[in-house]
């Protein structure tokens, strides 16, 4: 199969990826940078396991074909903590909350948090809710995600 | 084995050069969400996709006199902006219940009635507001109304060397209040079990002119016509409204089935229900326009 040279900026940092036209965003990132916090759920765009952030949107990267990734921004869960290690905010509560069970879910969760606090830094429990409409739990009720969330907001301001 | 090239052009006369150099074999792809599931349920994909997501240009919402909505407008701009909330609600409460922010981020209008799904969320709104559909070949540009538009399930009026470039919105529509309802199970990741579009406006407390659009109610979206004639005229009181509803959610306008997601006589029931809440709805949200 033919492959395609895509240069993108993925957490911060220039890369150039060679593989096939055919593959998604979620692929490349997976089985070339292998970058495997992005999980495959559903690989349909139904349950935002898979969700990064392109220049500043939550996305689902399954369905997002590579060559579109051309020239953009791409953030993932490996990306979003300090160079030091120290945990995003939105990472540190989510551990505090217990907003965390099996963890499928989790990194898609997070980074469709972050694209709504970096958006909006004061969201209500409404915004939050809707923000993560498109990100499947099966272990939980959702709420204990809902505050971490909230907790993370508190803490940014 | 899938295999595709992936053509990026960034003006519309690369796209019209790639539709008439590939003809069939080419496929259009703009937010993806409904291309790329296609193509990994049915493993099977045209040779070439052409992706419209570099047209730039074609995204925008602007109201001068008509409005007018770039075809790559996403769902979450059309959500995101207050003259579409305010001035063609039914439209912004379509784009803002379709799947979920990571979709709406990426779908656009076009692409939603394009790929003409019965369900399309955008489509009963787009109807119920008298849109056209601009579209661009080589030839020039043509203008098609949305009621002429859908002409099969998953079937439109598109022709293989155009693309459609904007929806517009007429003027007129300024005067009209406009709701639609989303019969759904869930408040997300959901298509509708049924969708109920009503626009109208009044004269002196009678319906002087009425739009009332179903979807999953007929093998495309459709106009209740015969609903929309019965009210023409007349008081917006409750008998008037049942009965509007009884004719939408009869034979005489759509031609219900049983489906998995909803049987034909609970679709019937949620039409008759729900064309008097949206017409009354729509009602309220007419703004004071002279």
């Amino acid at each position: 199969m033919k492959k395609i040279s895509v240069s993108f900026t993925l957490n911060g940092d220039p890369v150039t990826a060679e593989v096939p036209a055919t593959w998604t965003l979620l692929k490349t990132l997976r089985e070339y940078f292998e970058l495997t916090g992005a999980k495959e759920g559903c690989g349909v765009g139904e349950c935002g396991a898979c969700t990064v952030i392109v220049d500043g949107q939550a996305v689902n990267s399954c369905l997002y074909p590579i060559p579109e990734a051309e020239g953009r921004s791409v953030t993932t869960i490996e990306g979003i903590a300090e160079k030091d290690g120290t945990l995003h905010p939105i990472q540190k509560a989510f551990l505090e909350n217990n907003g965390v069970q099996c963890g499928f879910c989790t990194s898609g969760m997070i980074m469709s948090a972050k694209a709504l606090l970096d958006q909006n830094p004061d969201p209500t429990e409404e915004h939050i809710r809707k923000s993560i409409a498109g990100n499947f739990c099966r272990c939980t009720g959702y709420v204990q995600i809902v505050e971490s969330i909230q907790m993370a907001a508190k803490v940014k301001e | 084995m899938i295999d595709y090239e992936y053509k990026r052009p960034e003006k519309l006369e690369e796209v019209f050069a790639l539709l008439q150099e590939y003809g069939h074999r080419a496929a259009l792809i703009a937010g993806g969400t409904d291309v790329m599931v296609k193509i990994r349920n049915t493993k099977k994909a045209p040779e070439v996709l052409i992706s419209l997501r570099r047209l730039t240009d074609l995204s925008y919402i602007r109201k001068n006199g008509d409005y007018h909505i770039g075809a790559l407008t996403t769902h979450r701009m059309l959500e995101q902006s207050d003259l579409v909330q305010k001035e063609l609600t039914a439209l912004y409460e379509g784009a803002s219940r379709i799947g979920s922010v990571q979709v709406r981020n990426v779908a656009t209008l076009a692409g939603n009635i394009c790929n003409a799904a019965p369900s399309a969320d955008t489509a009963g709104p787009l109807l119920a507001l008298d849109a056209q559909v601009t579209l661009h070949s080589p030839d020039g540009e043509r203008r098609v109304p949305i009621t002429e538009f859908f002409t099969g399930t998953y079937r439109t009026a598109r022709k293989e060397t155009e693309v459609v470039t904007e929806i517009k919105i007429p003027a007129h529509m300024e005067q009209f209040g406009s709701a639609y309802w989303k019969q759904s199970r869930r408040k997300a990741m959901n298509l509708p079990i049924v969708g109920i579009a009503v626009s109208l406006r009044l004269d002196n407390d009678a319906v002087s002119d009425s739009r009332i659009a179903l979807t999953v109610a007929a093998p495309t979206p459709i106009r209740a016509y015969k609903a929309e004639e019965f009210l023409s005229g007349k008081p917006m009181d409750d008998a008037v409204l049942a009965e509007a509803g009884k004719i939408a959610a009869s034979t005489d306008c759509c031609t219900l089935r049983d489906s998995l997601r909803g049987e034909a006589w609970y679709r019937a029931r949620i039409i008759e229900v729900y064309v008097p809440r949206m017409a009354r709805l729509a009602a309220e949200r007419i703004q004071n326009a002279n």
